[in-house]
């Protein structure tokens, strides 16, 4: 393992190991926060309990899906408004300033439309994530050498054909960047939206422990969360990293 | 070389015509301009023309001019890729109309596909035409060794030099046997020497090939040394006001440098180019 790496691993486990002392010495309060030690046990009963199982399949598949929406759809909505310079001009500052707007305050919105349950925090999620992916498109159409699009030309391939075998190769470390922002926003979205708007999922199991003073579970479950979510990123850099190779940056 | 060759282009006509006079002459533009911009008489850029040329098949023609003056609008008109405002041009006898079958061009900035090794860079064309799989290889094999790639033939354009890449792009065109090549300044971004060594390697390539060759450049050097024939733009609007006869030998190389002849050539060139530098930046 690189010296980063070593670095980035001790830095982990010294912030852990001062929270664990300091939770055990007593600084921090039992019913503020556990030591991570109860907190893994706790994480470790619940799994083998399985009581959570079906809320943990809920939400990830909310996530995998609202993902997969915000990805394929803001993919093609940043095609079409790439193609659209008038349209795009209209759209910038709009898309630009799309993050200082708390989107959640939408949720009444979409549990008229959806119903309080996965449908509305998939939208939600959706809603939050897709900017993302259609911004980081636009930037990759962009960052597309113009040379390669004239060379499509010149050898009389199609709109099609350039799309998918120039176009599309061409801006995929920028469309890679633009993936990695729509998932973790996915989870944002999803996690935070059960806290509101759910009756299940794991958003909705530690807004509920925490109502009930179940502290066990409830860091239990945001152990998992973090886990979880950096296992999905780990990945996700890891293909980065392999996209980036290939192209020998 | 123990390599086969690529079999030489066969010339055919076109379905039912004879070959005529004009079958000779392999690119013909008559009285051509290019305007950019709206209606308004104010709003538009008057970048091309009227111009005539003619090149014969098999010729070496390079273009020299100020900058600005539309070397490269030119190009698009020839290759198909942007349409006249007024005027014809044809090809092998046929009215362009977009991109005619058989063009090669290579451009200045590096049009080498990143993400493919340079094998699957040079095979890209034909592996769309589907040609077969075997004659592919056997086209490919023979492009990157006369490009002298054959040693990085899996790497990837990234991990190469700009000269490389420029042969990679210039493989990518070979291998598809076009009978008219077009190149854009294809050696600008590289230092004096390997220029030098590239204006070699096209000539070998012309020579291979028996493609007619256009070349735009805005060295008087180059032009001088590598073309048959040499045509001197104005400013901008580009119409040609001379054509330069070099009278080198087909084998010619680089070393044609060293002679008087070129010294008269770049003289000529230069004779008429300079003025028309001085109008473009402002100075009469």
């Amino acid at each position: 393992m690189p010296r980063e790496a070593w670095i980035r691993l001790a830095v982990i486990v010294a912030a852990v190991a001062a929270l664990e002392l300091l939770c055990r010495g007593g600084a921090i309060r039992h019913t503020a926060i556990i030591p991570p030690s109860e907190m893994a046990q706790a994480l470790w009963r619940i799994l083998r309990a399985g009581t959570f199982n079906a809320d943990i399949v809920t939400t990830f598949r909310d996530i995998a899906l609202a993902a997969a929406i915000s990805i394929g759809l803001g993919f093609a909505l940043g095609v079409g408004i790439h193609a659209w310079p008038d349209l795009r001009l209209g759209l910038e500052p709009m898309l630009a300033s799309y993050y200082a707007v708390p989107t959640f305050i939408l949720y009444p919105v979409f549990i008229i439309l959806f119903g309080v349950g996965s449908g509305a925090i998939t939208a939600v999620a959706v809603m939050l994530a897709i900017v993302a992916m259609i911004t980081a498109t636009l930037n990759g159409l962009d960052r597309i050498p113009s040379a390669l699009r004239r060379t499509a030309r010149v050898m009389r391939m199609g709109p099609l054909s350039t799309a998918l075998r120039i176009s599309l190769p061409a801006a995929l470390p920028y469309l890679f960047t633009g993936m990695k922002l729509s998932v973790a926003y996915a989870v944002i979205g999803v996690i935070a939206s059960e806290f509101i708007l759910s009756g299940s999922g794991i958003g909705y199991s530690i807004a509920y422990a925490y109502n009930n003073f179940d502290n066990q579970t409830m860091y239990g479950l945001m152990l998992l969360v973090i886990l979880a979510v950096v296992v999905i990123n780990t990945g996700l850099h890891m293909v980065d990293r392999r996209l980036n190779a290939r192209r020998g940056r | 070389m123990s390599v086969t060759p690529l079999p030489k282009p066969q010339r055919r006509p076109p379905a039912g015509e004879p070959m005529s006079q004009t079958e000779e002459l392999h690119v013909v533009l008559k009285g051509i301009t290019r305007v950019f911009g709206g209606r308004k008489r104010e709003t538009q850029i008057h970048a091309l023309g009227p111009l005539d040329l003619e090149l014969r098949r098999g010729e070496f023609f390079s273009v020299v001019g100020p900058s600005g003056c539309g070397k490269s609008t030119l190009l698009d008109v020839v290759a198909g890729l942007a349409p006249p405002t007024t005027g014809q041009a044809s090809f092998e006898g046929r009215a362009v109309t977009g991109v005619p079958d058989g063009i090669g061009v290579v451009f200045q900035e590096d049009a080498s596909f990143p993400w493919l090794t340079v094998r699957d860079n040079v095979a890209f064309g034909l592996r769309r035409a589907g040609v077969d799989a075997a004659e592919i290889a056997r086209r490919v094999d023979y492009a990157i060794g006369f490009m002298g790639l054959r040693e990085f033939a899996g790497a990837l354009p990234p991990q190469l030099s700009g000269g490389m890449r420029q042969r990679v792009c210039i493989a990518r065109t070979l291998v598809l046997q076009p009978r008219l090549i077009l190149l854009d300044e294809p050696f600008g971004a590289l230092d004096q020497q390997t220029r030098l060594l590239m204006g070699d390697e096209l000539l070998r390539l012309w020579r291979e090939t028996n493609a007619t060759v256009l070349l735009i450049t805005h060295s008087l050097d180059e032009a001088a040394m590598l073309a048959d024939r040499v045509g001197v733009m104005s400013a901008r609007p580009g119409v040609f006001i001379d054509f330069v006869e070099t009278g080198w030998p087909r084998d010619r190389d680089s070393r044609v440098i060293a002679t008087p002849e070129f010294g008269a050539i770049n003289a000529r060139l230069w004779e008429k180019l300079r003025v028309e530098s001085l109008k473009h930046m402002g100075v009469h």
